[in-house]
């Protein structure tokens, strides 16, 4: 029987990175459905599982497997899914039931190429928007964006613990391109891997209120079973979870879902910088594309272009205060992302005006050249 | 109770007392309690609740059997009845239970 | 002699019905309307839950949307008021995720049948360890008095002006087509029949289904020319009990008849014991 964390050296994909790195991190429940890029999460979920003492169950579509792992995760479970757009598109009513619910999970989105069927096998990073509107209302939401196995293997781990502090739903959204690359993956020893647990109510369980904050906004979560008789309504709701149907209700409400997540935004954004610091030009990119950028930075040196890079971890919450920051500095940004402009916009808005800002991107289905960034770089 | 033919042993069976409880401000009027209440216990009261419907009341209070029909008929947890604690019934119960039990 | 003299030999103000232990009082009264029939399917359900001697600090109930979606709100238990027509998924996961949870699935018949009908006969395929009840009033009473999966044909909604063109699901049949393994019929009019119908099902392993009759009087009785008081009397009068009849002959019809019954019960390893004995043995054979 292998044990939940695979210490040592592995050759594996980015899919299958991410199921070690959900193993390793506590996970004990995966609904799935099977969909290209994706399916290799939940194939590997399935053989490590039950050896485990967890459960995988394969449910009849991508809004029942998103439904079990909110209902999973309410009994006190660390649970997710694994999907590419047209599942994730399928998964976003559900989504916005645990981020309502205050519900801890984690779904990974392989991206491949859209609208629609699009192309199946092929990769892009065109969800984007998706991952941050996708859902009905206005929320925020994290999304966490791996370029490589090694990479996606510890951020899935971030991933679950960004999702048990913050009780909320958290997105991998990687794509076909690390899903399906086969790379060298190293993975610790149990004991150096650090994991977060939801916060847990103390005191009397009849003076319990399941969405009564705490310190850092977030209110401690009793799981179904624990004799705390939790009421959970994807209604606007008050402390007690019972519905209240007035605008003052759902100001507090949502506010404070919001800035639960943006008060602890230094927490959760990750991001890093490669050759920023004398960097006339900042290329902000993310997922597979940052190892498109990071070539082209290397190259564009060579050729006396002062070029650094940005590399987003954390896609969502957006870090916009660094855009800002670099924008003083820096001539111009080019956003290297595969769709015609997402982050891009993003960027644009955090620089203010204060530096241009240029898109290497295509419609999907390949990867980015770093010629076509070079191209751009010399341009500016 | 009307018998299409009385039971031999009727004069041997004694029937429960019961008592009707109604929670008025619950009550909606929508009358499924008066109207299959197999003694004809209940009528519609001339009062308002909270809500402003005419909750029911005991018109003959004497003949309820504790049959708690109306309870499980009442869609608003409204009315129950209990066994009257001095009728038979409620004393056998009473000598029935063992030293010590509470219920 | 009135109640209020009554009522006065225990203090009225301390009257307390005997499910207010399982409710939310604080949320009483309930939302329903007059004459619906939806509360007494879950004082049903209360009653049951209550009779069937199961551990309540490990009971949780699931609703989906609608007017029946809204009894997880009132049950002082878990209780998890989900999204339209997911409180199945919802309530497989919870399951799956702490088997010693027992969970209720209590929802209407839109919620359950039309938006959540593919849930529905694959948590029946699986005989996943849930008793589903669904209370069908005939129509969409939330949102108004729609058509609904289950609405008679010819019947008149706010969407079917001059009647309903199609023809309605059959619920326990479809229940016995997917693979559900305790299957029932009552309606409200049918208190203790439906509280032992219920607290059975709630015992039972594997998949269990009751369809609760119930008038919906403001929205599919006004249109239909039917008073709440009339309705009862159609259960009463056109009503068959017939256990364990064959499934396609519990007809649901006001010419043919209402057929009620505890139409179906079989063993067959639920859900979670067929995971257990497939794919964890030797995880299972490690931890005794």
């Amino acid at each position: 029987m292998k044990p939940a964390v695979l210490t040592g050296e592995h050759y594996m994909t980015g899919d299958e990175a991410i199921a070690e790195g959900a193993l390793a991190a506590g996970c004990l429940f995966f609904g799935a459905y099977p969909i290209t890029p994706a399916t290799e999460i939940a194939e590997r979920m399935s053989q490590r599982l039950f050896g485990v003492g967890g459960t995988f169950i394969q449910m009849e579509d991508e809004i029942a497997a998103m439904a079990a792992v909110v209902g999973a995760s309410c009994a006190g479970v660390k649970s997710m899914t694994a999907t590419s757009g047209p599942g994730f598109s399928l998964m976003m009513e559900n989504l916005g039931l645990a981020i309502v619910m205050e519900t801890p999970c984690v779904v990974a989105n392989v991206q491949r190429a859209g609208p629609s069927t699009g192309l199946p096998t092929q990769g892009a990073q065109a969800d984007m928007m998706q991952a941050r509107w996708g859902s009905h209302g206005h929320y925020e939401i994290i999304a966490l964006a791996p370029e490589s196995a090694q990479e996606a293997f510890y951020e899935t781990i971030r991933a679950f613990n960004l999702a048990e502090k913050y009780r909320t739903p958290v997105l991998i959204m990687t794509d076909e391109l690390v899903g399906h690359m086969s790379e060298r993956v190293v993975i610790p020893k149990k004991s150096a891997i650090t994991l977060e647990d939801r916060p847990r109510p103390k005191g009397r369980k009849d003076r319990y209120l399941p969405f009564e904050p705490g310190p850092n906004g977030v209110p401690p979560m009793a799981a179904a079973g624990e004799g705390c008789a939790v009421h959970m309504t994807g209604l606007t709701h008050d402390a007690k979870g019972y519905p209240v149907m007035t605008v003052e209700c759902q100001e507090q409400m949502v506010t404070r879902l919001v800035n639960k997540i943006l008060d602890n935004r230094h927490d959760i954004f990750s991001f890093k910088e490669y050759r920023l610091e004398d960097a006339d030009v900042a290329v902000v990119s993310y997922g597979i594309s940052a190892r498109t950028a990071r070539a082209a930075v290397d190259e564009a040196r060579q050729e006396g272009i002062k070029a650094g890079m940005l590399k987003l971890d954390t896609v969502w919450p957006f870090c916009e205060e660094k855009i800002f920051e670099l924008a003083q500095r820096v001539k111009a940004f080019v956003t290297v992302e595969i769709n015609l402009g997402q982050i891009h916009l993003e960027v644009m808005r955090a620089a203010r005006g204060k530096a241009p800002c240029v898109l290497v991107g295509h419609a999907g289905g390949a990867l980015i050249s770093p010629e076509q960034v070079k191209a751009a770089l010399r341009s500016i | 109770m009307n018998f299409w033919r009385v039971p031999l042993d009727a004069q041997d069976v004694s029937v429960a007392r019961g008592i009707v409880h109604i929670i008025e401000d619950r009550c909606k009027g929508c009358g499924y309690c008066i109207a299959y209440c197999p003694k004809e216990v209940l009528a519609f009261s001339d009062r308002f609740n909270k809500k402003g419907y005419h909750p029911p009341y005991a018109r003959r209070p004497e003949e309820c059997v504790n049959c708690h029909y109306c309870e499980i008929l009442c869609p608003e947890f409204a009315i129950f009845t209990e066994l009257d604690p001095s009728c038979p019934q409620a004393k056998e119960l009473e000598s029935d239970k063992q030293p010590g039990q509470s219920n | 002699m009135t109640t209020k003299s009554n009522a006065q030999a225990i203090g009225e103000k301390q009257a307390q019905h005997p499910l207010d232990d399982l409710l939310r009082t604080d949320r009483i009264p309930h939302i329903w309307c007059p004459g619906c029939g939806i509360g007494t399917a879950f004082a049903a359900t209360l009653t049951a839950i209550k009779d069937s001697g199961l551990d309540l600090g490990h009971t949780a109930m699931v609703s989906g949307i609608g007017c029946s979606g809204r009894g997880a709100g009132y049950a002082k238990l878990d209780s998890y008021h989900t999204t339209h027509g997911r409180a199945i998924p919802f309530a497989t996961g919870l399951k799956l995720a702490n088997p010693k949870l027992n969970v209720v699935v209590f929802s209407g018949d839109g919620d359950l049948f039309a938006i959540g009908g593919n849930h529905f006969i694959h948590a029946a395929r699986r005989n996943m360890d849930l008793t589903v009840i669904c209370v069908n009033n005939l129509n969409y009473g939330m949102t108004g008095g729609q058509v609904a999966a289950t609405t008679p044909h010819l019947a008149k909604t706010t969407t079917t002006p001059v009647g309903n063109p199609e023809s309605p699901f059959n619920l326990p049949l479809l229940a016995y087509a997917s693979g559900a393994t305790f299957i029932a019929r009552w309606t409200i009019m049918h208190g203790r029949d439906m509280v032992e119908s219920l607290t059975e099902a709630l015992l039972h392993r594997g998949f269990s289904f009751v369809e609760i009759l119930s008038p919906c009087p403001i929205n599919y009785g006004r249109r239909n020319k039917e008073k709440p008081l009339e309705t009862l009397k159609l259960y009463e009068e056109k009503s068959i009990i017939k256990n364990n009849a064959n499934p396609l002959e519990i007809t649901l019809d006001a010419e043919k008849g209402i057929v009620l019954g505890n139409f179906y019960k079989e063993s067959r390893p639920s859900c979670i014991e067929s995971y257990d004995r497939t794919c964890r043995p030797d995880f299972l054979e490690q931890s005794s």
